[in-house]
């Protein structure tokens, strides 16, 4: 009789994790989904815990207990913009469970045929998404050099890699038992993953993320064909087809290709094209921008990553009351792929309390710029370059733009002339009505924040 | 149908359900979207418990059982808990002082 509950258990985990994805749709019901996602999980582990192949109960109590004990703080203490680094670890973490679930299961079974086939896909994803996310998360933390790593035949050693893994691992599902072939197996997957993150630069990260998130799901989805178990099949499935979908976006954003993100090592070949000419440009103070955006009636906001590294979200926040109050209609534009992981500035800006009704997409803020009075960019570069619509030869070529360009005003603060992560040269900052304001993002904008709080001072 | 044509059945069917309900994920939530999606992936914890605590577990599978509880129990806490964070902080107009 009660082992007829369990299978229930599990369906109603599986209708609480298509609900919970569902309700993400909105900000609105978004939070709603976060508790059917939580009771989902809740009953899929008491639904296993209860199962009479369940016996020691030791060891699974003690995990629960450390598991917990790392991960709440994380989840507490994290600051949000180490949220792309947090992201990675937790790919990392979800892809070793897979891949050391299924290495468990090979010992304890050798299973054969179909069985087998799943294991050595599940544990060929867990353990070169396992590897790859802890160099993506290098790389996120500067621990790593952000720049892509390229050496000659680079992709050539990748493949070979890749290839004789996954020759060991056909060899492994006809030949079960040959058990001194799974650790070479299992040695390349984890090579292959450090290799395959070593030519991605900084401003691929958010579709390398996206396509992690996606692998590590579809692990998941191995282990459910191995054990036969539909529920991780379905969360496998939903986790996978999530991640694919967010690195589609963002390869379309940058309008490349997934071979070009993985193989291409962007920005590494232009760096030393262009800059030959010192061409003028014109820079202002703190006081100036401020009684310019002061006098303006449409201001829109573009931050970048760099807006993230100094962390100037929150005096962002303040520059945005102060001239809300004082009628500016202030909007922020967001690109894409603006930061290093798919909706990072969103989160950044919504950690400050800037409604998220203020924030706009890529698609529907382009229309604007040119009724725009002030386009003020932050920390972007290469998301507001127009060499990707004028100049055809450039790298970015193609590459959808915020048309910070068509704005009657264009200020962008950054820390010097120096070019972007594709190394190319930005004729925004060349042009006519093109303000640059030189220093951190952070303290440039709390001296507005200053300049602009005096003014209404002495008009009183 | 064996059972592994079923497995199959169920894979495509969620994997369509899972295209359908993303793509209508509106961008601004993309990251606490991954988060979610992170987390609900760690039921990996089932197979987990499954291998850490049988009766027959030989020290190596329950080390790597365990090995895995740990780290899809994280995922679980930390990813629930931290996509809800952020989702708080989601508000529609700044804070009533303004």
């Amino acid at each position: 009789m009660i082992e007829n509950i369990f299978p229930a258990l599990y369906i109603l985990a599986a209708a609480s994790f298509i609900l919970a994805i569902k309700w993400m749709n909105s900000p609105v019901t978004a939070r709603r989904g976060v508790i059917i996602g939580e009771i989902g999980m809740l009953l899929a582990v008491v639904g296993t815990l209860l199962r009479h192949e369940v016996v020691n109960y030791e060891w699974i109590l003690i995990a629960f207990f450390v598991g917990s004990a790392i991960g709440v703080p994380i989840a507490y203490y994290m600051p949000m913009t180490a949220v792309p680094q947090r992201t990675a670890i937790s790919h990392a973490c979800g892809a070793l469970a897979s891949a050391l679930i299924g290495t468990a299961e090979y010992y304890r079974r050798m299973p054969h045929g179909f069985v087998m086939g799943a294991l050595i896909l599940e544990t060929l994803l867990g353990f070169l998404t396992c590897t790859a996310s802890v160099m993506a998360f290098g790389k996120l933390q500067e621990i790593l050099p952000t720049r892509p790593m390229t050496f000659r035949g680079q992709n050539f050693v990748n493949l070979g890699v890749f290839g004789f893994a996954v020759a060991i691992g056909v060899v492994l599902v006809f030949r079960p038992e040959q058990s001194y072939l799974y650790p070479i197996f299992m040695t390349l997957s984890l090579v292959f993953g450090v290799l395959l993150i070593v030519p991605i630069g900084g401003a691929d990260m958010p579709t390398v993320i996206a396509l992690l998130n996606s692998y590590a799901g579809l692990s998941a989805a191995a282990m459910g064909f191995a054990l036969d178990n539909k529920l991780l099949i379905v969360a496998g499935a939903l986790d996978g087809s999530s991640g694919f979908i967010l690195s589609v976006i963002m390869c379309r954003a940058m309008n490349r290709s997934f071979t070009n993100v993985l193989f291409g090592a962007f920005g590494t070949i232009q760096s030393s094209v262009k800059q030959t000419t010192a061409r003028p440009i014109r820079s202002a103070s703190a006081e100036e921008a401020a009684e310019i955006l002061d006098a303006a009636r449409t201001v829109t906001v573009i931050p970048g990553y760099g807006m993230a590294v100094a962390q100037a979200q929150h005096k962002l926040r303040e520059m945005y009351d102060v001239l809300t109050r004082r009628g500016v209609d202030v909007k922020f534009a967001i690109h894409p792929v603006a930061g290093r992981m798919p909706g990072h500035m969103n989160v950044l800006l919504a950690e400050a309390d800037v409604p998220y009704d203020h924030l706009f997409e890529m698609d529907d803020i382009n229309p604007e710029f040119p009724r725009t009075d002030v386009a003020l960019v932050i920390g972007a570069n290469d998301v507001v370059n127009p060499a990707a619509r004028t100049d055809k030869t450039s790298p970015i070529a193609g590459m959808p733009i915020l048309n910070a360009c068509d704005a009657r005003t264009v200020m962008v603060i950054k820390r010097s002339m120096s070019p972007g992560f594709a190394g190319i040269d930005n004729d925004l900052y060349y042009m006519e009505k093109t303000l640059m304001l030189f220093g951190d993002a952070k303290a440039f904008v709390s001296s507005i924040v200053k300049e602009l709080n005096a003014t209404v001072g002495a008009a009183h | 149908m064996t059972s592994y044509e079923i497995a199959i059945w169920v894979f495509m069917l969620a994997a369509f359900l899972g295209f359908e309900l993303i793509r209508r994920v509106s961008p601004l939530l993309h990251t606490p979207l991954m988060s979610l999606t992170n987390a609900i992936s760690a039921i990996a914890v089932v197979g987990a418990i499954l291998i850490t605590g049988e009766k027959e577990a030989t020290m190596l599978t329950r080390t790597l059982g365990f090995i895995a509880v740990v780290a899809s129990v994280t995922n679980v806490v930390s990813g629930y808990l931290i996509t809800d964070r952020m989702l708080k902080m989601f508000k529609k107009r700044g804070p009533a002082h303004k």
